[in-house]
């Protein structure tokens, strides 16, 4: 097996505030594969985006890492302060932003931006820069590149933006890409080309992308595998397919249950019932246990045990039975 | 773009004829020039015929009138103390107002700007808030107290600068200049910074809760996300965006300079057309004071319009005509 991109062991991120320390990343472990696109899904407030945000080195304190470590190609990265983080962002690891509307700089031309970023990362002159941030542009598919590349943000649309966004987090060539809710913002036929742009750069080029996202469409489209997060915590990790209809948590199974198909006609939606709890009212034992058919007194009782990446599937004492899984 | 500056243009003039309309209306107010101008041994007689001789028996549309007209032509009469055309006693006085505003302006401009981004970015330094508590002096104390307070201090206890005055001066043609002398520089620097710290402190403090809620911006931490460098990330992203409610502000901030020397003039003894003109009204001198008023609503008009040609130098989403579009 290849060495994989990105590599999270144990990581934990805590908040401290003056109610006591808040765990929004809660001893979370995966990795991801070159040219592998792993969904991280779960609720608002789950913990995906914080996640992501370790990873690249951008928690706003007083959020930080404080257990656990992050891998990138081999290379041992959490502890990284100052310039030498600033250097894999960008070179290493790039980051696509939610909205496309707000992630360009509106006073700066695109090309500027992306001419900016390439010289920031690697050693080419000012005009290769240039030629490099047209090539982007045309691999992204904005038509008519070497005239767009002088153009502001304002003179495209939302797709279009975004494809600039993606252009811009690809310059300097990262290996690893964090797409944090990249087509949320987007009309849904635009979120479909956004996704098979993603899916189609990070195949030609063997690139690992960390797609975080809450819409389970768009993990169906692009995702390989699937980490699903509740309350801080990763419950359930593996292939799309199996996760999608065979879940093993009680928490997949209930947001599979929650998601519209076209397949289950009219009958109504199901709920999970209750909410995720806040982050400073844990419940004790698993998170979701309140919310749980299958809770038991076990659950109430004692923490869930954790999910390792290659272990088992679901972070939970008692998986559904889909299959002949005890095998 | 060009029917946009010719519109402004013609709007600024509409602002200008209201001003001195408003200006001129109250000169009826501020008392009887003639009481000044006649000694004590006056006939009604000498009054008449000096109220005839300035046009002061007229009705005021026609004093209005009669002044724009001279006015455009750069005609604004005849100082009635000083016996002398007004605009040739303003020119003389110009230099020095103008060359202590632009002093002013440059320091509340530069300094205001460098503090309020170093105040920005380093939040929660320790020197940040002390710059911050501090700044609360230049925008509470008023400007005379300042001034009083500077001369006191390097001027009496210290002894290293003038108290009032321009020092020597050069003449190039018609401009005189104390940029060229050590002591007109030493004389500019009380004057300029008493002038400039309310302006530097308002300048700052914009600066710096601008650039904070800047720096919030997505397209700030997506700047960070591809690993710029600080330095590109605060001044290229942060501060050209910080910019664009700055200029407003300091623009206004730049013809209130120039209204507001009339203080520190005072204070120092300025020989500027601030202390020109508050000698004006004590003489009611009207044509000096109309000239005065003129003169500073002009530049008010001006910045205000060199203003806003700046927002579309700095901002590209208003240049509306060069339509990209897709």
């Amino acid at each position: 097996m290849t060495q994989p991109i990105l590599s999270i062991r144990d990581l934990t991120v805590e908040i401290p505030t003056r109610y006591g320390i808040l765990r929004p990343v809660d001893g979370v472990s995966y990795d991801i594969a070159p040219g592998e696109i792993l969904g991280v899904v779960g609720e608002s407030g789950a913990g995906k985006s914080m996640a992501g945000n370790a990873v690249i080195g951008l928690l706003s304190p007083p959020a930080h890492i404080s257990k656990g470590e992050i891998h990138v190609n081999g290379t041992r990265i959490d502890h990284l302060k100052g310039d030498a983080m600033r250097k894999l962002r960008g070179k290493q690891i790039g980051m696509v932003f939610q909205d496309p509307l707000t992630s360009l700089n509106p006073l700066l031309r695109i090309g500027d931006q992306l001419t900016e970023t390439i010289l920031a990362h690697l050693d080419v002159t000012r005009d290769q820069a240039q030629q490099r941030a047209i090539a982007a542009l045309e691999e992204v598919g904005i038509p008519g590149a070497r005239e767009r590349v002088n153009s502001y943000p304002h003179e495209f649309s939302g797709g279009m933006r975004q494809r600039v966004v993606i252009a811009l987090a690809l310059c300097a060539e990262p290996s690893l890409i964090i797409a944090d809710e990249p087509t949320t913002a987007l009309d849904v036929s635009v979120q479909a080309q956004i996704i098979a742009l993603l899916k189609q750069l990070c195949r030609t080029r063997g690139t690992a992308v960390m797609l975080i996202t809450h819409d389970m469409g768009v993990i169906a489209e692009a995702a390989d595998r699937v980490a699903v997060m509740y309350a801080g915590k990763l419950v359930e990790l593996g292939p799309v397919r199996d996760v999608l209809t065979k879940p093993s948590h009680p928490y997949t199974d209930g947001l599979m249950g929650s998601t519209p198909l076209a397949s289950r006609g009219k009958a109504r939606l199901h709920q999970i019932p209750g909410a995720m709890p806040r982050l400073d009212n844990l419940p004790t034992g698993c998170a979701f246990h309140p919310r749980c058919p299958y809770s038991t007194d076990k659950c109430a009782a004692d923490p869930a045990p954790t999910l390792q990446d290659g272990g088992g599937a679901a972070a939970c004492f008692f998986p559904l039975p889909h299959k002949a899984k005890v095998a | 773009m060009l029917a946009y500056i010719i519109q402004r243009i013609a709007q600024s003039f509409l602002v200008l004829l209201v001003v001195g309309a408003v200006a001129f209306s109250m000169f009826r107010f501020v008392g009887d020039p003639i009481d000044n101008m006649l000694g004590q041994e006056r006939t009604q007689a000498d009054i008449e015929r000096l109220r005839t001789q300035l046009g002061l028996d007229q009705p005021f549309p026609v004093q209005y009138v009669k002044f724009l007209a001279g006015a455009v032509q750069g005609n604004f009469g005849v100082s009635y103390r000083q016996g002398r055309p007004v605009s040739q006693i303003l020119l003389e006085r110009a230099p020095a107002t103008l060359e202590l505003a632009a002093v002013s302006g440059f320091l509340a401009i530069s300094i205001g700007i460098g503090l309020g981004v170093f105040t920005a970015i380093r939040r929660d330094g320790f020197t940040a808030n002390a710059i911050m508590s501090l700044s609360l002096i230049g925008v509470s104390l008023p400007t005379f107290l300042i001034g009083i307070l500077l001369i006191y201090l390097f001027s009496v206890e210290l002894g290293w600068l003038p108290s009032f005055g321009r020092g020597d001066t050069v003449r190039i043609g018609w401009w005189t200049t104390g940029f060229l002398t050590e002591s007109g520089l030493k004389a500019l620097i009380l004057p300029s910074i008493t002038l400039g710290l309310y302006q530097m402190t308002l300048i700052m403090r914009l600066v710096r809760s601008e650039m904070l809620e800047v720096l919030r911006q997505d397209y700030i931490r997506f700047a960070r996300a591809r690993g710029l460098r600080d330095r590109a990330v605060n001044f290229r992203h942060a501060l050209k965006n910080t910019l664009v409610p700055v200029i407003t502000v300091t623009g206004l901030q730049l013809g209130s300079i120039i209204a507001f020397a009339i203080i520190t003039e005072t204070v120092f003894q300025w020989p500027g057309v601030g202390l020109l003109f508050i000698n004006a009204i004590q003489f009611v001198d009207i044509p000096v004071m109309a000239a005065y008023l003129m003169l500073i609503s002009v530049m008010f008009v001006g910045i205000n319009l060199i203003v806003d040609l700046l927002y579309f130098s700095i901002d590209p989403r208003l240049r509306a005509d060069r339509t990209g579009g897709h």
